[in-house]
């Protein structure tokens, strides 16, 4: 399960996290704007929409955050799907301090 | 004496500063506009708990001192105290989303460097307890060195510990104006992601409704249709709900004109009353209804987070033109009026992109043509049933508004090809969580665009309808030679030289006349022909359905639909050419606008015309 893929190739509502960010890739307030928005490496990211043929913007999920991207900007983006144990630290969004009930 | 002391109220979009402003200050807030910038300033008063009042300014969402639009950059300067828009803030209240605590934080962080009287307002934490997320303000206050008080601005709690909090504040002397140090950003924002995780006492993994909801609203099928029946549901929302109230402002203002007809005499005064005043206002106070149901909705979509899932499906159609998903948004909004979706376009960061959003925006289908066509289709167009539920004159209407934005499409396609071409802009939005939208916040945004169109009906479009009375109205014909009132008076004569430019598109001299004060507001072509057939036919009743039996003597079809389209193209707008000219800091944009407009508008009115002749309607 471990490994790294790019943003736009990832299984949609599947956490990971951004492993590297081609800043260099991108023009300089896209960049900035990318990192106000919470892009960065080390973040939990998760494809949440993505249309199936076309090129349409898609939709994901970074920290608590649900942002809008052009493909463009995700093709600069590379995901690293977490193993098992670091997916429950990850929890989803942000890591937890206290373990819940349920666990 | 001291003034009042001013708090700022600052944070990141979607924050839910608005929502707090409105429930600590309520109705008592002021909306202008910062000098020199076309930003909306709201102020208001809000009071301490030991009674003393204290001015609060609603500040622009930021992401960050760094601004990359307009009004990021009345955000920055008005903290750091440059800029000389406002005084400096004796204390902020920086609004962070608790349920977004970890990206929020990072320009709280930044705030708080600056060294001015803080304090931090946890906002929403019930909707991050919605989500299973659960805070602890004491920690979080204790990493911050600030007083952090947990919020629900829509729900009014702890309102009281943040005025509490504020008193305390407002006496501290900050420093007249403060350096950022300019911190790497990315260090900032893992020392904000710590302190958030630091201050988590729970999080419990809840299904969040904003994710169910988006499965419906981005789904490549069911969101495109969804987005599609919501703009029909508007659409048909203006025209069945607002017949009632319109039919009652109407008679109203009948009654109004049968009152004074029937308890003065025959007089200068009377005239100008009646056929200047109430004809002219009343023909476009009747919209009111109309321009509230539009604004209803726009600002229920914007309250409720849909507006940027709307942004988001129309991107690809957008970038097909060379603008982005974003100007979505100004331009649905300029189907209200063109003034506030150009105003609108100053969260678009890229220039070109903004530019050509602004240069298409009068191409919707604005309120103030509402008027124009009701009135015109209503009177020319029979009402007969073409398909179950559609009839010939709806079908009309929304042939013009397709018109609108086939032309607005088309002229983003050949504008971002010549005079405003460049590389083609990203996209790059952050989603709000969907809320419900709150009936105070949408009940003030209405109010306030309500007295803004009845300050407009009651000084320009009185003001040009009463010029235009004047110079309908003199001089007198002679007594008993024939000529008609309007014909020999200085209008019609101004009318009838017009109208040589104009023939050849099918218009008459009574809409020659009416074009030029619809200059100030197209709508004011509706009470133009009202005062012009008024005077021409003083015994005559007024109202709505006079002028409507008036039209269809004088005018042909082809006429009618001649006259349609012009002014789906026309920019008769004043405040429309004002507020470009200060968008785009000049004359240069402005005259552009109106010059492709208006040649736009007589070739397709010529058109039209023309074909259909040909075609014998």
């Amino acid at each position: 399960m471990v490994g790294v893929a790019p943003l736009l190739s990832f299984p949609p509502r599947q956490p990971g996290t951004v492993s590297a960010i081609d800043w260099d890739r991108l023009a300089a307030p896209e960049a900035r704007r990318l990192r106000e928005l919470g892009f960065d490496e080390g973040a939990s990211v998760e494809v949440l929409h993505r249309s199936r043929f076309g090129q349409g913007p898609i939709a994901c999920r970074i920290g608590r955050m649900t942002v809008a991207l052009r493909r463009a900007v995700a093709g600069t983006i590379h995901v690293a799907v977490p193993t098992p144990a670091e997916r429950r630290a990850v929890a989803g969004t942000i890591h937890v301090a206290v373990p819940t009930p349920a666990e | 004496m001291h003034p009042a002391p001013l708090v700022a109220l600052v944070g990141n979009p979607n924050a839910g500063k608005s929502a707090l402003f409105n429930a600590l200050t309520g109705a008592r807030q002021k909306v202008g506009n910062y000098p020199g910038v076309t930003v909306e300033r709201h102020v208001g008063r809000l009071v301490l708990p030991d009674g003393r009042p204290a001015e609060l300014v609603d500040l622009p969402g930021a992401y960050s001192l760094e601004p990359s639009s307009p009004d990021e950059r009345v955000t920055r300067d008005v903290v750091i105290g440059t800029g000389g828009f406002e005084r400096v803030p004796d204390a902020l209240v920086v609004v962070v989303d608790a349920a977004n605590l970890d990206n929020h934080l990072r320009f709280a962080m930044q705030l708080i460097a600056l060294g001015r009287p803080v304090v931090v307002a946890l906002n929403m934490v019930d909707l991050a307890e919605r989500d299973g997320l659960r805070l602890d303000a004491g920690v979080l206050s204790a990493q911050l060195g600030v007083p952090v008080i947990p919020t629900v601005a829509v729900r009014r709690r702890g309102l009281d510990d943040l005025r509490e909090a504020l008193m305390g504040l407002v006496d501290r002397v900050g420093p007249a104006t403060a350096g950022a140090p300019p911190e790497d950003i990315r260090d900032l924002q893992r020392r904000a992601r710590t302190i958030a995780r630091a201050a988590i006492v729970s999080e419990a993994p809840t299904r969040r409704w904003t994710q169910i909801l988006d499965r419906v609203a981005l789904h490549p099928v069911a969101g495109p249709a969804l987005l599609l029946g919501i703009l029909f549901l508007m659409f048909q929302a203006v025209f069945t709900w607002a017949a009632t109230p319109a039919d009652m402002i109407d008679t109203a203002f009948g009654g109004l004109e049968g009152w004074i007809n029937t308890n003065t005499s025959e007089s200068f005064v009377r005239s100008l009353l009646t056929d200047g005043l109430i004809a002219g206002v009343g023909a476009v106070v009747v919209f009111l209804p109309q321009i509230m149901i539009l604004f209803l909705f726009i600002l229920v979509l914007e309250a409720s987070g849909y507006m940027v899932r709307a942004a988001f499906l129309m991107d690809r159609l957008m970038a097909g033109v060379g603008l982005s998903g974003r100007a979505f948004i100004p331009l649905l909004s300029s189907f209200a009026c063109a003034v506030p979706g150009i105003m609108a376009t100053r969260t678009i960061d890229d220039e070109k992109d903004r530019l050509t959003t602004i240069l298409i925006a009068p191409l919707m289908t604005c309120s103030a043509r509402w008027p124009v066509y009701t009135l015109v289709i209503g009177a020319m167009i029979p009402n007969t049933r073409v398909a179950p539920f559609v009839r010939l004159q709806g079908l009309v209407m929304f042939g013009l508004l397709i018109v609108g934005i086939a032309g607005a499409y088309l002229a983003a396609l050949v504008l971002r090809r010549t005079v405003t071409r460049g590389a083609s802009s990203g996209f790059m939005m952050e989603m709000p969580k969907y809320q419900w939208p709150l009936l105070r916040d949408i009940a003030i945004g209405l109010w306030t665009r309500a007295l803004i169109f009845l300050k407009r009906a009651g000084t320009i479009i009185a003001g040009t309808t009463l010029v235009l009375w004047l110079l309908l109205s003199f001089p007198k014909p002679p007594q008993g030679s024939g000529i008609s009132p309007v014909d020999y008076s200085v209008a019609g004569r101004i009318g009838n030289a017009i109208e040589t430019v104009v023939r050849p598109i099918g218009f008459n001299r009574d809409i020659a006349l009416a074009l030029l004060p619809a200059m100030a507001a197209r709508e004011v072509a509706v009470s133009a022909i009202g005062t012009v057939y008024a005077i021409d036919d003083a015994e005559g009743e007024a109202g709505q359905t006079a002028i409507a039996d008036r039209l269809k003597a004088r005018w042909s079809l082809p006429t009618a639909l001649a006259f349609l389209m012009w002014f789906v193209w026309a920019p008769q707008c004043i405040s429309t050419i004002a507020v470009t000219r200060r968008e785009t800091n000049g004359w240069k944009w402005p005259a552009f606008m109106v010059g492709y407009l208006f040649a736009a508008a007589y070739i397709f009115a010529g058109i039209t015309y023309w074909l259909a002749v040909a075609l014998g309607l």
